[in-house]
């Protein structure tokens, strides 16, 4: 075969892997899969769950902690802003930190307190805490030179087949949103609302923890809480849902 | 994955005296309408439970069984002489038929309670109002409860 | 550590019919589930919450495991006068909680 066909099957093979992408006006956050009455519960905070752990982690932001016995509000004051660009590059690691790492590493290194363990209530309260000050806000992760070789990690990392069940998370997220799986119908997975109160766990949960799940259910390996693969793929999730509101903490089925 | 060990956990189990095993009822549809029943006798005895002024509202289509939004709403003046006294639900599929029982009265200007229940499966639910009469109304609602598509099996 | 949230307008017309929003944090354990050996894991539930108005109780719930986790309940009472609203959840293993708020009835 000749070359030039080589080179074009190559570029086929490139496109496709595009090909799936929804176009931006497209995109819908999975509050709009939802029904009209699990949609109720998030728009009000005096019936949103996730609001309870919002009022925990005020009170952990306020309270003394540490070797240092420092609060959080000693040195910040509003997080407006934040969550919503967050994973965020870290120079001292030199890769991007999702905003519970970020967390992690000021109560490690500024309140000089042990990290708090993945997903424990604890962590999720401060996150749900520090989230809910961007509620509203478009999602903005920042690339550039520094970001961009993890944000293509993370890209193959979404097109890539992998598991038992050979599927990506294109395949049902790109590909197939709106469709329906055993009576749920698939969202195109913007993590618009982490910490979500999920009503499948009832309680509130990481985004780490939802694509922990996704993966365990088409039968792949699971990578552990915090690893380079899930923060890559996270920071693809953002920059895919860049410009959609935030919305935490979110309610979903 | 399971690890060796969980494998060795999982396999002592297994081998554990049948009482400590999960069991399954054979007679589990039969044994809960019984039990909806008793129920439905403890609260309203032998008198009749007519359906009417009761209004129970429940999404048809449920997102998650685990967490459905409920609304029961009765007609009533509110009054000493004329109110709903209790507002009571039940199921007919879940382990237990009883959800949740309310007393109210006068005070609460309107009977109406709004809460977040489980459901174990698509079923009739129902609601019964006992009013200062001595009377008993009921409404009934039919809720689809499909699984998630994706079980996680407990990971976290 | 937040266990309960109650939302009750803070002003009221006298006679006037307001609604109360109430949110405890509860995982409401129904006593059903199984570990992944096997054995059962106990109930542990929210089973009883009370609403009082100045002392006379207005409105009370009994709750049952199929009470979905973090149970909201929301009803309504007449604002009859100012004062205190009080909130009572009390359940298994000795859980009881309680919140008040105020309102102010013209």
């Amino acid at each position: 075969m000749s070359l030039r066909l080589l080179l074009l099957a190559a570029c086929f093979a490139g496109a496709s892997a595009r090909a799936g992408e929804i176009p931006p006006d497209q995109r819908r956050s999975g509050y709009e899969t939802m029904s009209r009455e699990t949609r109720a519960i998030q728009d009000d905070d005096a019936t949103n769950p996730g609001m309870l752990s919002v009022l925990d982690g005020e009170a952990l932001w306020k309270r003394k902690a540490g070797a240092a016995d420092r609060a959080c509000a000693d040195c910040h004051k509003s997080m407006k802003g934040v969550a919503a660009r967050y994973p965020a590059f870290d120079p001292a690691r030199g890769r991007p930190v999702t905003l519970e790492q970020r967390i992690n590493g000021c109560i490690v290194e500024r309140q000089k307190a042990p990290a708090l363990a993945y997903e424990s209530k604890e962590l999720l309260a401060l996150t749900a805490y520090v989230a809910l000050q961007s509620r509203g806000l478009p999602i903005a992760p920042r690339i550039d030179a520094k970001t961009r070789p993890f944000l293509e990690a993370g890209r193959e990392a979404f097109h890539r087949r992998q598991g038992q069940l050979n599927l990506s998370c294109a395949l049902c997220h790109d590909d197939n949103w709106g469709r329906h799986l055993a009576g749920s119908p698939i969202p195109q997975g913007h993590p618009t609302g982490y910490p979500i109160y999920r009503l499948e766990w009832q309680s509130l949960g990481s985004l780490e923890r939802r694509l922990r799940n996704c993966l365990f259910g088409i039968r792949a390996q699971v990578p552990g809480f915090g690893s380079d693969e899930l923060v890559d793929l996270e920071l693809y999730l953002m920059w895919r849902a860049r410009g959609m509101k935030l919305e935490a903490p979110a309610v979903r089925p | 994955m399971t690890t060796r060990r969980e494998f060795l956990v999982l396999a002592a189990a297994l081998a554990a005296p049948t009482a400590a095993r999960a069991q399954v009822d054979p007679n589990l549809a039969a044994n809960r309408k019984a039990a909806f029943q008793a129920a439905l006798k403890r609260i309203a005895g032998d008198a009749p439970v007519r359906k009417g002024r009761v209004k129970l509202v429940l999404p048809p289509l449920i997102d998650n069984g685990n967490s459905v939004p409920l609304t029961v709403s009765v007609e009533s003046p509110m009054t000493e002489a004329d109110h709903v006294k209790a507002i009571h639900v039940l199921t007919e599929k879940n382990p237990l038929p009883d959800v949740v029982s309310v007393a109210l009265g006068p005070r609460a200007g309107r009977a109406t309670l709004t809460t977040r229940v489980r459901l174990a499966d698509t079923q009739t639910v129902t609601a019964i109002a006992q009013t200062s009469d001595g009377a008993f109304w009921s409404d009934t609602a039919e809720v689809v409860v499909t699984l998630s598509a994706c079980l996680e099996e407990g990971l976290i | 550590m937040a266990r309960a949230v109650v939302t009750v307008p803070p002003n009221a017309r006298r006679g006037e019919i307001v609604e109360i929003k109430t949110l405890a944090q509860h995982p409401m354990e129904t006593g059903f589930r199984r570990t992944q050996t096997g054995e059962l894991i106990p109930r542990d539930i929210i089973r009883t919450f009370r609403c009082s108005y100045n002392g006379t109780e207005v409105f009370r719930a009994e709750l049952h495991p199929a009470i979905a986790a973090n149970p909201l309940i929301a009803f309504t009472t007449v604002a009859t006068e100012s004062g205190t609203l009080s909130f009572e959840w009390a359940g298994d293993n000795g859980y009881t909680v309680t919140e008040i708020a105020a309102i102010k009835v013209e």
